[in-house]
């Protein structure tokens, strides 16, 4: 065979389905110039096919399928509220206050409100964003919801849940969440759905001076779900960002934190766990953190349980500017294989600028171990059951991290939930 | 009454190196047995042979655990059944409580022979007057198992697990190595104190001084594979006077 062949990577495809969603709603979404600037990124882009770095491992061809607009109205609601409800009475969760996302629509109806937390109605996305997932956001958002802490206001826990109920629907929440000078609060975003359906949710994080926010996410999307969620926290002098996501739902999800910590001794935790086993199924934990001030601290562990022909992503960048001496960075990337067909890809990267500095990250990706196994079952231990505690042990650790006891206790009944599935 | 375990012309390979070339033993119930033998022997593959470590294929001869075939069985059957293994190099589980391991590790065995499982708050009684026999500090039920343990402190959690297990057939893989005097006391008491007319054990050791408190009932010498003497516990005694190289010629 001998023909000249000259590849010229494409790194969009045709975005044109999406768009075409778009202009079909436009009415109803209401004009904005953001969304008409995002409209145009679109346009000119296209999606990122595996060509382009940034999803080199993930996906995102079976987008376009997922153009309904959503569901809305009081039977949307009663839907939303035969999946919610069974699942926070179950967690202990029914008193807390909350807000309902259903279908990328805010629900008043099921939304309890937070004597301490402000909260707001977003109708537009601010600003069309550098990338598809965000562009597609700020083009079709439905809105989201503003929640403030004011200074020193220790603000308690609180719920974000979003409910999908399928339909091939597509949901882009835009959200964004403040704390005032020393305010903290603990916020468990919670994602439950059923059926086949796209999340893409973008939610702004800035935290003052001295503030602390806990955001455990967790990621209980339907099995036919696509779901994305980017998260940008922006820490300020002596801020601390606590974050944890469990990700188990979905057939493509992808967890992305974008971290700048701006201010000094910034500290940020970008903790998760990803539990993958259907075939075809893909979990991506992406993060940018960027350290841009002295003594600003990053800790980062992710572990990843994958069986059957599941595929689990980590790419981990951390930045650190010329300023931002002091820095301590540290990345560890832990991945339990446990069957043949199962894969993990790790992208770890380091970008320094700065000379002093302590940056390290380390990856692991093994299988059970088969010493552990054969002591456990020479005690009489069934292997099944000698796995399961294996796997949980390997997972102790990084769900120990979540300090706020409640939350961690529903991560855990949330693996276990998982695991006893199996 | 039948042996507990009868052992004829077991041979078994790790990948195509033989290492158990015929193996002849017959252990009879309530009998404290001893296995002896220089380095590289083959004490430590019979004593995983029998416990159903999938690593060595068994390429002749038989098992027999009372009146089973040992060989088909399991390893968590061959524990439910009443044997244990005591590791010569415990392995250690991060992440795995020794307490919650202990009692999930019994109620698995009660569960397979139909019997009632015991509750936490009964088993941390029952491990915590075990452990106190073995001397053991209080904080090693709440800790990982093995993990941060001291050399000693692994070999007692071994007998820890025994006590509480309560084996027929205990294999004890060079339980005595590397324990210094009183440690070695408190292991060899530990299984002597298991000393029952239902209870076997098979004791690979190199040295005679854990024998001295254990006095078998019977000492076996191995060699390349086979045993080549068997006496009472006089044999153990002439080993640790004149060496394994006098037996050796003798058979060879």
């Amino acid at each position: 065979m001998s023909h000249d062949r000259r590849i010229t990577p494409r790194l969009g495809s045709d975005a044109g389905a999406l768009i075409a969603a778009f202009d079909a709603q436009r009415e109803a979404l209401g004009a904005a110039p953001v969304r008409e600037a995002a409209r145009g990124f679109l346009a000119e882009h296209g999606i990122p096919t595996r060509r382009s770095e940034a999803f080199r491992y993930t996906d995102l061809a079976a987008l376009a399928r997922f153009i309904a607009p959503g569901a809305q109205g009081a039977q949307a609601e009663a839907r939303a509220g035969a999946i919610l409800h069974p699942f926070l009475a179950a967690q202990g969760l029914a008193d807390v206050a909350r807000v309902v996302v259903v279908d990328g629509l805010v629900s008043a109806g099921l939304s309890v409100p937070s004597a301490e937390v402000a909260t707001t109605l977003v109708e537009d996305a601010d600003e069309p964003g550098e990338g598809a997932l965000l562009a597609l956001n700020a083009m079709l958002t439905r809105g989201g919801v503003s929640l403030s802490v004011e200074a020193g206001v220790a603000a308690g826990r609180m719920l974000l849940v979003h409910v999908a109920l399928g339909g091939a629907a597509a949901a882009h929440p835009r959200h964004s969440l403040s704390l005032a000078e020393g305010a903290s609060l603990e916020l468990l975003e919670i994602d439950l759905g059923e059926d086949a359906y796209l999340h893409n949710s973008v939610f702004d994080i800035t935290l003052a001076e001295d503030s602390a926010l806990t955001h455990v996410r967790i990621q209980n999307a339907a099995d036919e779900a696509l779901s994305f969620a980017t998260v940008r926290p922006v820490l300020q002098a002596r801020a601390r960002y606590e974050g944890f996501c469990l990700a188990l739902g979905g057939t493509t999800a992808r967890h992305e934190v974008r971290a700048r910590l701006e201010g000094e001794a910034a500290i940020a935790h970008v903790n998760a766990a990803q539990l993958g086993r259907r075939d075809g199924q893909v979990l991506d934990l992406t993060s940018e953190i960027a350290h841009l001030a002295f003594d600003t601290r990053s800790l980062q562990t992710v572990k990843t349980v994958l069986d059957g022909r599941a595929r689990g992503v980590f790419s981990g960048r951390i930045h650190v500017a010329r300023e931002a001496q002091k820095t301590d960075g540290y990345q560890l990337n832990q991945a339990l294989l446990l069957s043949d067909s199962a894969e993990m890809d790790a992208r770890p990267e380091l970008e320094i600028y700065a000379d002093d500095v302590k940056c390290s990250h380390g990856v692991t990706i093994g299988a059970l171990d088969e010493e552990q196994l054969f002591y456990m079952r020479s005690r009489g231990v069934p292997a099944a059951e000698a796995e399961a505690l294996l796997v949980r042990a390997f997972l102790a650790d990084v769900l120990s991290l979540v300090e706020a006891e409640a939350s961690r206790g529903v991560l855990e009944r949330v693996v276990d939930a998982w695991w006893a599935q199996a | 009454m039948s042996h507990i375990l009868t052992v004829s012309g077991l041979k078994a390979a790790i990948g195509d190196t033989p290492i158990l070339r015929g193996i002849d033993l017959v252990v009879p119930p309530g009998e404290i047995h001893a296995v002896m033998g220089p380095n590289g022997s083959g004490k430590s593959t019979l004593s995983y042979v029998l416990a159903g470590r999938a690593d060595y294929e068994v390429t002749g001869g038989s098992a027999t655990y009372g009146e089973a075939d040992l060989l088909e069985m399991e390893p968590e059957a061959r524990a439910a059944a009443g044997i244990f293994l005591a590791f010569q190099a415990p392995v250690e589980l991060p992440g795995v409580n020794n307490a919650n391991f202990l009692r999930t590790a019994l109620n698995a065995q009660r569960r397979a022979r139909g019997q009632d499982e015991i509750d936490a708050v009964a088993f941390l009684k029952l491990a915590r007057e075990a452990g106190k026999r073995l001397s053991m500090p209080d904080d090693m039920l709440k800790r990982a198992v093995n993990v941060g343990f001291s050399g000693g402190e692994k070999k007692r959690n071994e007998v820890l697990q025994m006590a509480l297990l309560k084996p027929s057939l205990a294999i004890l893989d060079e339980t005595d190595s590397g324990l210094d005097v009183d440690a070695l006391r408190i292991v060899a008491e530990g299984v002597r104190a298991l000393r029952a007319p239902d209870f076997s054990a098979l004791v690979i050791t190199h040295h005679q001084r854990l024998l001295e408190i254990l006095v078998p009932d019977r000492v076996h010498v191995m060699s390349k594979g086979r045993i080549i003497r068997s006496g009472d516990a006089q044999l153990a005694r002439e080993i640790e006077r004149e060496g394994y190289s006098a037996l050796i010629q003798e058979a060879a």
